[in-house]
């Protein structure tokens, strides 16, 4: 896949992770700076966006400053892995749902619009799994999200 | 409207935190087509987004990339015992290595889950983030401190948060991963 993108898909994924401009034309600064121009920006973009190398050109929201949010883990018997994990996604509050390998194998992250909801999406969950949830809120962030460098050597 | 403090009390803005949240249109006028949908004119999108990027709710704005397709097909979730005086030190230390795309402080659970550090290595296999893995203990003064390592496995969900309840569930994504 890495090596089927082209110098100006490259420049596009890496360089325009943040700061996108604040300006009404946004995706002509950036054909400007690469010196392209927007037509192909565009296109590329949709293309990536479609090939689902890019899940979007938006926001990154900081956690916990809208709503309430944790990290969740279920330990949970394999063979009822994905039974869980459907049952898991059925909520709207879940975003990232994930297997991992270690005896809580089930992490989800949750966001809601606030702690009552958030409360009661964990217990609604423990009910309808009857398995416990381990709730894991961030208490404090040390990262800056300043995107992530690739590296396109394979 | 800048007296608001949770967009969510103001409904255009509400409108608008909704309608961001799956992405900017790839249109030529990107924040005059969000006004559009929700009821604001293109330099109150632009004059309210930057004001959400200056308060910190927004992290960043511009291209998200999704790390599996790009060859990135190794993620894992490393957690760690460390004693609660040093966290904030050592996360900071943590968090200066690129390959450390996340770091957070979390509660510990009793003896069930004693971990309070937590980090998440994204590399091309699993080879590549054990090495890094080390390399971080090193660094970090954690070779002797306990620490378990959750590779993931499966994805059954992954989209951005939503923070309107009423928002439905969009583009589930499932699918397996490599477990290299």
């Amino acid at each position: 896949m890495a090596t089927a993108l082209s110098v100006l898909q490259q420049h596009l994924l890496n360089d325009f992770q943040r700061d996108l401009p604040l300006t009404p034309t946004p995706y002509r600064e950036i054909a400007d700076a690469l010196g392209v121009d927007e037509e192909a920006v565009l296109s590329h973009l949709q293309s990536l966006q479609t090939g689902g190398v890019i899940s979007r050109v938006g926001p990154v929201f900081a956690p916990n400053r809208l709503g309430a949010s944790t990290l969740a883990a279920v330990a949970v018997p394999p063979e009822r892995l994905e039974e869980v994990a459907a049952l898991v996604n059925t909520f709207t509050e879940v975003n990232h749902n994930y297997e991992r390998e270690h005896r809580y194998n089930l992490w989800f992250v949750l966001t809601a619009r606030d702690e009552a909801r958030l409360s009661e999406v964990l217990a609604q969950i423990e009910a309808a799994t009857g398995l416990p949830v381990l709730s894991l809120p961030l208490l404090e962030e040390f990262h800056i999200d300043l995107g992530f460098p690739l590296r396109w050597e394979d | 409207m800048a007296t608001v403090n949770d967009p969510r009390e103001d409904p255009r803005l509400a409108r608008l935190l909704e309608a961001i949240q799956s992405g900017l249109p790839l249109t030529p006028r990107p924040y005059a087509a969000l006004g559009e949908r929700v009821g604001l004119s293109e330099g109150e999108v632009v004059d309210t987004v930057s004001r959400w990027v200056r308060e910190g709710l927004i992290k960043r704005l511009g291209v998200v990339v999704r790390h599996r397709p790009l060859g990135y097909r190794a993620n894992a979730m490393v957690v760690w015992d460390v004693p609660d005086d040093r966290v904030g030190d050592i996360g900071r230390r943590m968090s200066a290595h690129e390959f450390v795309t996340l770091c957070y402080r979390r509660p510990r659970r009793g003896e069930d889950w004693p971990y309070n550090l937590f980090c998440m290595i994204h590399g091309r296999d699993r080879h590549s983030v054990n090495a890094q893995i080390e390399l971080l203990a090193e660094a970090c003064g954690l070779t002797d401190t306990p620490r378990a390592v959750l590779f993931s496995n499966r994805c059954f969900k992954q989209r951005g948060a939503r923070y309107l309840a009423e928002v439905p569930t969009g583009d589930t994504r499932s699918g397996r991963m490599s477990p290299a």
